[in-house]
Parts: C-alpha cells; sequence; structure tokens
C-alpha cells in the first residue's frame, strides 16, 4: 500500500497515494487547472506549461502534470502571479496559432480557444508569428493535417505510439522550425498510417482533422437524379447526441433516423444488418477453418482473426504482412452494406444502381479510407460512396436546422434496417466476439450459449487484451469433431495490444481459435470519428449505452434477423456461397513495413 | 558510396540494434556516404525495427547529420558574431570564388559542400571553419586557398 501525501491546494486539505501529481491532487477536490499537452490516456509531457500552479515557498512555477505531490505542499492554482504566467502562455500560442476560428471545423470544440477566451488574452502583446508557408495536407483519405493549427503539444504523437504503437508522427527538426511530421515530411497518404484517427480524436485543436464529405452530401441529396442512402453504424447512435447536446451515454437512435429523413436521405438503413449477416458469414468461415484443421487435418491459418475495423486491416497489412491469411476474408460491415445496398437493395427497390449514393455514417476515420479500397468496387460501382464520421452526421444535422431534442422517433426503413442486439454490441470492444459465439454455439450446439442473458460478461470492458473459453458439449452431429473441446477466444482493442496477440501468432504460440481486434481503445465507441473528447470514462458510458441498447432488442442472435434469412432465400443463397463470396468477401495486400 | 543495405548491416553489428546505436550508425552512414539519404534512414529503420518517422525525428534534429544530398567534404564556416566581426565574409567570399559555389550549395562532382554552422567554439581564433571532422582557425583567404587546394587536389 502506497504512502499518502497530504498537502493543501487553495487551502484545501487533500489526501493523495505517493506518485500522484499536483494536478491528479486537484480533482480529486474539483479544482479545475487548465490543460493543453495533458491527456488521461497519456504519458505525461509537461511541454505546454498552461497547467504551471505556484507552490509556497518556491520561487519558480511548476507544472502540476508533471510534478508529484509532496508532503505538506501548499499550492495556488489560482494566484496572479499564475494567472499572469498563464495568461502570457496562452498569448504565446496564440501568437503561432492559425487564429481564423470562424472558418475551422474545431470551432467552439477546441481546447486552445477555449483557454483563450477563459483567459481573454489580448491580441497585442505578441505579434503573430504564424508561419505562411504551412499548407493543409489532404492527401489522405482519411486524416486531413493542418500545421497552422498545430501547438506542438504532441498529444497525437504520443496517440500514435503509445495507444497504436505505429508511430507515424514524429517530432521533426529542432526550436523554432520544430514540427510535428512524417517520414521527410511525405504526405500522409504515402506513409505507415493506420487511418484510425485517434490521433484526431487527442488533438487540441484542429491540426489534425477528418477529412470531410459533406458537402458533397448535401449535393446528392439535392441532386433529383440520385438516390441517396445512408446506413449508421452500432455506435454512432450512442455517441451522436454528444454533439447535440445531450449527456454522454444517451441513445438518440429513433431521432437520429428521422433527422436523417427530415434532412432528404432516400433512406435510412441499418449498418447492424450487415453485422448480423457478418457473423453468419464469419462464423461460418471459421467453423470450415476448424473442420479443415481438426477433421481433414489440413494447414489452416488459426487463430482467425476480426476484419470489421479498416484501421486494424491496415496495421496488419503494413506490420504483419506474411499473416494476412489470419484475416477473416469477411468485408466489414460498411462494405458489405455497400455492395448489397447497389446489387439486392437496388433490385429490391426497382432503382438503377449507378443513381444511388450510399453514405455511410461510421465511428470511424479509418472508414473513409476502406471505402476507397480499390478492391471495394464488387457491385459494378464504388460500393460505399462516402464514409462520414459521427462528428460530421452531428454537424449535419446542426446545418439541416432541426430541432434535434423535439424530434419523434422512427424506425429504419425496411430491407436492410432489421437487426439484432448481437449486432448493436459490434460497436464495444468484445462485441463482435459476444455476437459470434452468440450464434456459433447454437449452430455448433443447438443451445443457446450458456451464460446468463445470453450476455457474455468476460469478453467486456476496457482491458487491453480479454480471453474467454467455451467447452462445446453435446454437439450436433455434423460439428461432432468440436466436442469436448475448450476453445480459447481473446480480444484486443487498440493496436498496441493487438501488437501482442500478432507477436504470439509469429512465435507460433497463439492458444487461441479466434481473435477479435478493433483498432479504437474500446472498439468502436471510442473510434477515431467519435465526438471529441473521448476517454475512459466516457467510453465506459458509450459502452453501457451499447449494452442497454442490446439489451432492449427482442432479437438478439444475427441469425434471428429476418431479413438476413430473408437475403439468404432471396439473393445470397448460402453463408460462404458463391454470391458472398463474389460480395461479401475481399483480399488484402501486403504493404511496406516502414 | 557504399552500399547502404551491407554498411547499415555492418554498423549495426558494431554498434548494437538497439535506439541508442542511432547516432552511431547515423554518423558511420555519413561517414562513408555523406549524407542520410531516404534508404539509408529507411534500412535503419527495419535493422532497429523502429518507425521511420522517428528516425527522421532524430536525425533532423541535429545540424550535423545531413538528411538531403552533401558532398564529401562539408565546410562549414561559423556564422556566429565574433566570427563574423574577425572577417567571416571575406572567408566566404575566397571559398565561394573557388568552389563555384554559395552558401548552402553542393558542388556539380558532389565533392564539396558549403554551408554555415552555429558557433563551434573557437571564438578565440576566429574566423574558424570546419571540413569534416577537421577545424581550422585564424582564417585568412590565403590561408583558406593552401587549405582548400590542398582538398582540391587530394580529392
Amino acid at each position: 500500500m502506497a504512502n499518502n501525501i497530504n498537502l493543501t491546494i487553495d487551502g484545501i486539505h487533500v489526501s493523495v497515494e505517493e506518485g500522484q501529481s499536483i494536478l491528479d491532487a486537484a480533482k480529486k477536490i474539483d479544482i479545475k487547472i487548465p490543460t493543453l499537452c495533458y491527456h488521461v490516456d497519456l504519458c505525461v509531457a509537461g511541454n505546454c506549461r498552461v497547467c504551471v500552479v505556484e507552490s509556497v515557498g518556491r520561487n519558480n512555477l511548476i507544472p502540476s502534470c508533471a510534478t508529484p505531490a509532496e508532503e505538506g505542499m501548499e499550492i495556488k492554482t489560482s494566484s496572479p502571479k499564475v494567472r499572469r504566467a498563464r495568461k502570457d502562455l496562452m498569448a504565446l500560442l496564440v501568437s503561432e496559432h492559425n487564429t481564423q476560428c470562424t472558418t475551422c471545423y474545431r470551432s467552439i470544440n477546441c481546447e486552445l480557444q477555449q483557454l483563450a477566451a477563459e483567459y481573454n488574452v489580448d491580441n497585442d502583446i505578441y505579434l503573430s508569428v504564424l508561419k505562411p508557408t504551412a499548407k493543409v495536407d489532404k492527401s489522405s483519405w482519411s486524416i486531413e493535417k493542418d500545421d497552422s493549427k498545430c501547438i506542438r503539444c504532441q498529444r497525437c504523437v504520443r496517440t500514435c505510439a503509445e495507444i497504436q504503437h505505429v508511430n507515424a508522427l514524429a517530432v521533426t527538426e529542432r526550436g523554432r522550425d520544430m514540427k510535428i511530421s512524417t517520414f521527410m515530411h511525405l504526405p500522409m497518404n504515402e506513409i505507415v498510417c493506420t487511418n484510425c484517427g485517434q490521433c484526431i480524436t487527442h488533438c487540441p485543436t484542429a491540426a489534425l482533422t477528418e477529412r470531410r464529405y459533406y458537402d458533397e452530401i448535401w449535393e446528392a441529396i439535392d441532386d433529383p437524379d440520385k438516390y441517396v442512402i445512408i446506413n449508421t453504424a452500432p455506435s454512432v447512435r450512442v455517441a451522436i447526441g454528444e454533439t447535440l447536446g445531450y449527456n454522454v451515454g444517451e441513445r438518440v437512435t429513433g431521432k437520429m433516423v428521422t433527422a436523417l429523413k427530415k434532412m432528404g436521405f432516400n433512406s435510412v438503413l441499418d449498418t447492424d444488418f450487415t453485422a448480423d449477416l457478418t457473423i453468419i458469414e464469419e462464423a461460418n468461415e471459421l467453423l470450415v477453418r476448424l473442420k479443415k484443421a481438426l477433421v481433414l487435418k489440413e494447414k489452416v491459418a488459426l487463430p482467425m482473426i476480426t476484419s470489421c475495423s479498416p484501421g486494424w486491416v491496415k496495421f496488419i497489412e503494413h506490420m504483419y504482412p506474411e499473416h494476412l491469411d489470419h484475416l477473416s476474408t469477411c468485408k466489414s460491415p460498411q462494405q458489405m452494406f455497400g455492395a448489397l445496398a447497389k446489387t439486392y437493395y437496388a433490385e429490391k427497390i426497382g432503382i438503377d444502381p449507378s443513381k444511388i449514393v450510399s453514405v455511410a455514417g461510421m465511428p470511424c476515420a479509418a472508414k473513409k479510407f476502406e471505402a476507397n479500397r480499390p478492391e471495394m468496387w464488387d457491385s459494378g460501382f464504388q460500393d460505399v460512396d462516402a464514409g462520414l464520421t459521427t462528428r460530421e452526421l452531428g454537424h449535419m444535422i446542426k446545418q439541416s436546422g432541426l430541432d434535434f431534442f423535439e424530434l419523434g422517433e422512427s424506425e429504419f426503413d425496411s430491407y436492410m434496417g432489421e437487426s439484432t442486439g448481437a449486432a448493436v454490441i459490434f460497436g464495444a470492444t468484445g462485441g463482435v466476439m459476444e455476437a459470434a459465439l452468440r450464434t456459433a454455439y447454437v449452430v455448433i450446439t443447438g443451445r443457446p450459449v450458456p451464460f446468463e442473458n445470453l450476455n457474455i460478461i468476460p469478453v467486456r470492458g476496457l482491458e487491453g487484451i480479454k480471453e474467454a473459453t467455451v467447452k462445446f458439449e453435446n454437439c450436433v452431429p455434423e460439428y461432432k469433431f468440436l466436442e469436448g473441446v475448450e476453445a480459447k477466444f481473446a480480444i484486443a482493442h487498440g493496436l498496441i495490444n493487438a501488437r501482442q496477440i500478432m507477436d504470439q501468432i509469429v512465435k507460433g504460440e497463439s492458444p487461441y481459435l479466434f481473435v477479435e481486434v478493433m483498432a479504437c481503445p474500446g472498439g468502436c465507441i471510442g473510434g477515431g470519428g467519435q465526438p471529441i473528447p473521448t476517454n475512459d470514462e466516457i467510453r465506459k458510458k458509450r459502452m453501457e449505452a451499447i449494452y442497454a441498447e442490446d439489451m432492449d432488442k427482442p432479437l438478439r442472435m444475427s441469425h434471428e434477423n429476418p431479413e438476413v434469412t430473408q437475403i439468404y432465400k432471396e439473393f445470397l443463397v448460402k453463408p460462404l456461397g458463391e454470391k458472398s463470396h463474389h460480395l461479401l468477401h475481399t483480399k488484402y495486400r501486403k504493404r511496406n513495413r516502414y | 558510396m557504399a552500399e547502404v543495405k551491407e554498411l547499415v548491416k555492418e554498423l549495426s553489428e558494431k554498434y548494437g540494434n538497439r535506439r541508442e546505436s542511432l547516432i552511431p550508425i547515423f554518423q558511420g552512414i555519413i561517414d562513408k556516404n555523406y549524407y542520410l539519404s531516404k534508404e539509408a534512414m529507411l534500412e535503419v529503420a527495419k535493422q532497429l525495427d523502429v518507425s521511420a518517422a522517428d528516425i527522421y525525428g532524430t536525425a533532423s534534429f541535429f545540424s550535423f547529420l545531413d538528411t538531403d544530398a552533401k558532398g564529401k567534404y562539408k565546410i562549414r564556416i561559423c556564422k556566429s558574431i565574433t566570427c563574423d566581426m574577425k572577417g567571416k565574409s571575406g572567408i566566404i567570399a575566397t571559398l565561394e570564388e573557388m568552389l563555384k559555389i554559395k552558401v548552402g550549395e553542393t558542388t556539380e562532382d558532389l565533392m564539396f559542400s558549403l554551408l554555415h554552422t552555429n558557433c563551434i567554439g573557437l571564438c578565440d581564433q576566429g574566423p574558424a571553419m570546419l571540413i569534416n571532422d577537421n577545424y581550422y582557425t585564424k582564417l585568412t583567404a590565403e590561408k583558406v586557398r593552401v587549405i582548400l587546394g590542398d582538398y582540391i587536389r587530394n580529392k
């Protein structure tokens, strides 16, 4: 048990564990100290100095994020000396910043803007020394980088290193030339970047943002020759409220659907439908692999790993190009949706697929890149025309002028709008595994998975790598070869954890049959396209909302989805069949490691 | 110039594959190949299993680790105030005239690069310059002609 440290902050006594910072101590008693380079997800950098406080008896101000609390300390967080210093620091940061806030995407959701306003920074203290040469890098499908808005706090650098272990961004050059950049300042589309967008959600300003497509979508909606359909991912409905004034974790599914319909989308459909479909295809793929391995004694890649997360897919393509056969060949729900929207759905509603504009509302930055992969033209057209983030969708709803609070609730449109609870939980880490197990167990044994209310608790939560073991007993005749097998599963989220799973596989030591990987911490609810800020507290609330949405669903296993049954009957014929193979499965490519 | 792949392998065997080996490996590459080319940096990234961005971050931090093409001999003239007052501009004029290049440029045969440097700690003996790791002090136009003439003849 660590020793307790006693100190006073602004005259209030507080006791914290040894090693905790002054900032931690202040939080404990609800004293707010402003921060910029500090982020609760990341290691301490202490480079912005905005969090300085006064320690009585010491001459210099000290950064509260980087200074451990000491016994008997007397801290002042808002003395005139502290306020003057902070104001000066803010003014210096602003003097280097592109202050075109009126045209900025992050306006009113910018930490620098908020602090500058709070401290009422005087425009005339320092001249603007903004470098006129800074150009916006719009080369990537997913991420825009605008150095004129960078305050060099290095949150993105730490995010890319500590959470994702990709290190695509680094501190380059020195002194006044220092900038956050890439290998040899290459454009974002040429570097080893997974497009996960975690750098965006950790950026305090608009130096890193998603590439935005909503203007094109408005144009398409307005075009009478176009038929615009949108599908929204499970984690969008539990987070989009945050951009519209709701508390974190409030579900706004029905209102969101109403809003999208009122905004002019011709069909509002649900990515959850193809999430259910993914489960059917992926569970069957896994069973085929297991049969090959256990009965036919063929060499197949096990564990099989999920492929729903496009950030993860690009990660493995760069980092483990020799092990792509472990990836499920299933497309992500977004891409399955796109391929079916311009084939099955077009046929169903009698619309020429060339007129369809297929939009995906996603919690994700990497989905934009995925939509533009050259492989994704299986419908004969670009399957998904644009991927929008939750933030962009929230933005569009605001632009539409609708009073979101007052909207009634509606249901998704039919044919590709029905879903089960199993699809909803795709949004949280462990959800795909849980959904797959709910269906696979029924297929293998004919009985529901032996967990209370189908809730497979061991696969839930924010632990970086989770494990579950399921024993198959009394299997149906077709799957007798699994009788008595104790199958081990793993779930990893955050690419640094995915790397551990992969390193085990490379060494040939992986004990698992099936692994779920999500690029972002918390899974899609913490995705790079989700509202800012995101931290563990927020991730937990969004996850709770996801599981509540699951419990509300009358059907909670993917194979029970009536529209899924219908599409196999009328169109796909059977899982892993010829049509599925053509429309719902894909190939991966080797990419450069460095 | 040495084959990059071989060179990096040799250097990493000599100095190790850890992150701390980065600077000696860089210096070794510059020794042989005059600067850190894109290929060389990517090779180091591979050898040390460090991201290319991190490699570049470290290389671009140090002014003596050049990441763009430089000649075999890097002539660095001190640009600080002391050397300036002692007649740096005349030295530069002589160098430019002899090499037919301006400060910041490299000769076409890739033998010489003419560069500015910050203080090299020889203020009492200015004007001073470095040619690779050798320093030359109390320079005059005459002296420069002799020194550089030697390099040109022996290159």
